[in-house]
């Protein structure tokens, strides 16, 4: 498979695009007319071929741009990538389950030769090619946890396994929607997911949580989240709210297609081996609504989700101030006629 | 479902009277993946009664990836699950593997780890001490065996631990003293046990009195499926009708039927087998270290992994 790479931006002039190919597999969240918030967990082991599930790491043609913005974030705020010290079992972990899976699923842009715990890593997007002692850390240029997932698209936390309850003591984290990583490292699981509403009454959290503590190796799992984001910026933090939160009152009728976008993670969960940790990996896939809206289903779906859902979960998702403009524009996509159930585009 | 690898029995060896050490790679040569410290897999051992899944702890170093290593005691008047392993079990045999899973981690900020073994409980502490020596972190390890003879690895637990491991030899009328050992210690000290249950008891019940927070002890917890009588479970999704003989655990023979039931421990202690009773028309004989008292009372669940029904017959959602 080879993927032709975009050169682009995720900020300043915005030139980030999807081609038609990335639109058709997109991610999108909604299979009913009515969203209501639930864990929807499922295996992470594979998907059709070409889909974003194809892979445990899904890679497009944005990756070469997104990591390109992940050093720029990295570059004003070295914060954004942490780790405590006693997660360097796994970061060794998170380095061995990215570069097997990365070169074992994209043969043509990533290589890794292991010859007892001398390794050498090839990543051809990015020019890289680097030999290390697998364990030890003063072979690679930085930490092996920020060394490779400043080379992979997608957020990343690991949970530490301990008192009966996951914290949050590795992240590294660039491009997340709604909240950051110095605010969240070393949060236990449900603190940190403290302020969704609705989530906690009816119990959801408690009942991830008891499944993540017996997660077990080689069964990742995923779910999928979303939010809507102005402009199609990856760093939507609250450090730098200032740059990027004006945006949203920029939202007209005439600009809702190109400057409007579906944001969507698609989170996954795995067991680590050595650490006994979980890896939390957020892959964020972006779509404008005038991307969205090339598909009648998903133009009349994605109206009928945005219209009726509840004031405190568009709050909570930001998106109160502008929802009106967006509604109003697709609403005249959609002529009221039933859209059979699934998030199939066509 | 755990995921489960085919593997070969590379190496046999007898490592003290009824203690038997089994190398295991993978039955196509590939390499296994790495593990944490306390990390134990399910063997699935062909019994003549049909397949018997047991769990045992990893021992050997979690960097080679060519070999896992168990260490087997022979369990008198058991299921036949160890016995098996001394008497027929051969090099060159295939076995189906449960790849690792961890319910004995130990405590990574913890400042000093005390590890203590009782017997064949020395596995898992082991595995530990062979950890916590690579990352260089502060730890004791204190073994308890039958007579010298008996303590199975104690070579290789001393060439890791050095002066930090204390032997006690109850030929020698040695013994573990929880009350001096636990007392004092600093805030911040874990203490991990694996032995048998009357230790596991002591261990707790001093700890406890002494003030320690329960989430400082941490103890390996595994039952075996105790025996009992005959009875019969009928899955309920598929109408199936289930006979569970004495000696085989009520999973064991779901399993046998072909169905597959989710499992993680198989000895009681994960709660991930835990099944809802639809009806029952007999008593439920509760094994396991996971139900609440409140729970069991109220007769609607039940871990097939370890437990059963007395007699007759019960109904499960399956
Ligand atoms: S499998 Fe762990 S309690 Fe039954």
């Amino acid at each position: 498979m080879n993927i032709r790479f975009r050169d682009e931006t995720f900020r300043g002039d915005y030139s980030y695009r999807n081609s038609d190919a990335t639109v058709r597999r997109f991610p999108f969240p909604f299979g009913l007319d009515e969203y209501m918030y639930s864990v929807n967990i499922e295996r992470h082991n594979g998907g059709p071929a070409g889909s974003v599930y194809e892979f445990a790491f899904d890679i497009d043609e944005h990756y070469v741009a997104e990591c390109r913005d992940r050093a720029i974030t990295l570059e004003r705020d070295p914060g954004r990538c942490v780790s405590l010290p006693h997660m360097i079992d796994a970061e060794w972990d998170v380095l061995e389950l990215i570069m097997t899976s990365l070169a074992h699923d994209y043969p043509d842009h990533f290589g890794l030769q292991c010859d007892g715990a001398r390794w050498t890593w090839t990543n051809r997007p990015l020019g890289i090619e680097q030999a290390f002692v697998f364990g030890d850390a003063a072979t690679l240029p930085c930490p092996p946890f920020e060394y490779i997932t400043r080379q992979t698209q997608g957020d990343f936390v690991i949970m530490d396994q301990r008192d009966g309850d996951l914290w949050a003591d590795a992240g590294m984290i660039t491009s997340q929607a709604d909240w950051s990583m110095s605010f969240d490292t070393g949060m236990s699981f449900k603190e940190w997911h403290g302020p969704v509403p609705r989530a906690h009454e009816i119990g959801v959290f408690d009942r991830a949580l008891k499944y993540l503590l017996m997660l077990q190796l080689g069964q990742p799992v995923r779910r999928l989240n979303w939010t809507m984001t102005v402009n199609p910026r990856l760093d939507t933090a609250p450090e730098t709210y200032p740059e990027w939160g004006p945006d949203r009152a920029s939202v007209r009728l005439d600009n809702v297609p190109d400057k409007v976008h579906l944001r969507v993670e698609l989170q996954a969960l795995f067991r680590l081996p050595r650490s006994n940790g979980v890896l939390f990996s957020i892959r964020c896939y972006l779509a404008s609504v005038g991307d969205l809206a090339r598909y009648p289903r998903w133009a009349k779906r994605l109206h009928r989700v945005l219209r009726d859902l509840p004031q405190d979960l568009a709050e909570y998702k930001g998106l109160v101030r502008y929802r009106p403009t967006v509604l109003e524009w697709l609403s005249r996509l959609d002529d009221g006629a039933p859209v059979a159930p699934g998030t199939h585009p066509e | 479902m755990r995921p489960v690898i085919e593997m070969t029995i590379a190496r046999t060896l007898d490592v003290a009277p009824g203690i038997r050490e089994f190398w295991l790679k993978a039955a196509d040569g590939s390499a296994l993946p790495a593990y944490s410290g306390g990390s134990h897999i399910v063997l699935g051992l062909p019994l003549p009664g049909g397949l018997q899944r047991n769990p045992y702890s990893l021992v050997g170093d979690p960097a080679d990836a060519s070999k896992w290593r168990i260490a087997v005691r022979r369990q008198e008047g058991s299921r036949g699950g160890s016995a098996w392993l001394h008497d027929t079990a051969a090099e060159g045999m295939r076995l189906q593997v449960a790849v690792p899973a961890n319910l004995f981690p130990m405590a990574r900020l913890a400042r000093h780890h005390v590890l203590i073994a009782g017997g064949i409980g020395i596995t898992p502490i082991l595995s530990h001490a062979r950890e916590m020596a690579r990352l260089g972190l502060s730890f004791e390890v204190h073994y308890a065996y039958r007579a010298r003879a008996f303590a199975a690895l104690a070579d290789e637990v001393g060439a890791i631990a050095g002066d930090r491991l204390r032997r006690y030899d109850q030929s020698d009328g040695e013994k573990v003293d929880f009350e001096a050992l636990l007392a004092g210690r600093p805030l911040g000290t874990h203490a991990y046990l694996c032995g048998p249950q009357p230790m596991v008891e002591a261990f707790h019940a001093i700890g406890t009195r002494l003030g320690w927070p329960g989430d400082r002890l941490h103890s390996e917890r595994f039952v075996a499926p105790p025996p009992g009588d005959a009875f019969s479970v009928r899955l309920a999704r598929s109408g199936l009708r289930v006979e569970v003989p004495p000696h085989r655990s009520m999973l064991e023979a779901i399993e046998a039927a072909g169905v597959s039931a989710p499992f993680m421990c198989r000895g009681g202690a994960c709660g991930q087998c835990e099944l809802e009773v639809l009806e029952a028309d007999s008593a439920l004989q509760h094994n396991d270290l996971y139900l609440s008292a409140e729970v069991r009372a109220g007769g609607r669940r039940i871990m097939p992994c370890v437990s059963r029904a007395c007699g007759g017959c019960i109904t499960v959602d399956l």
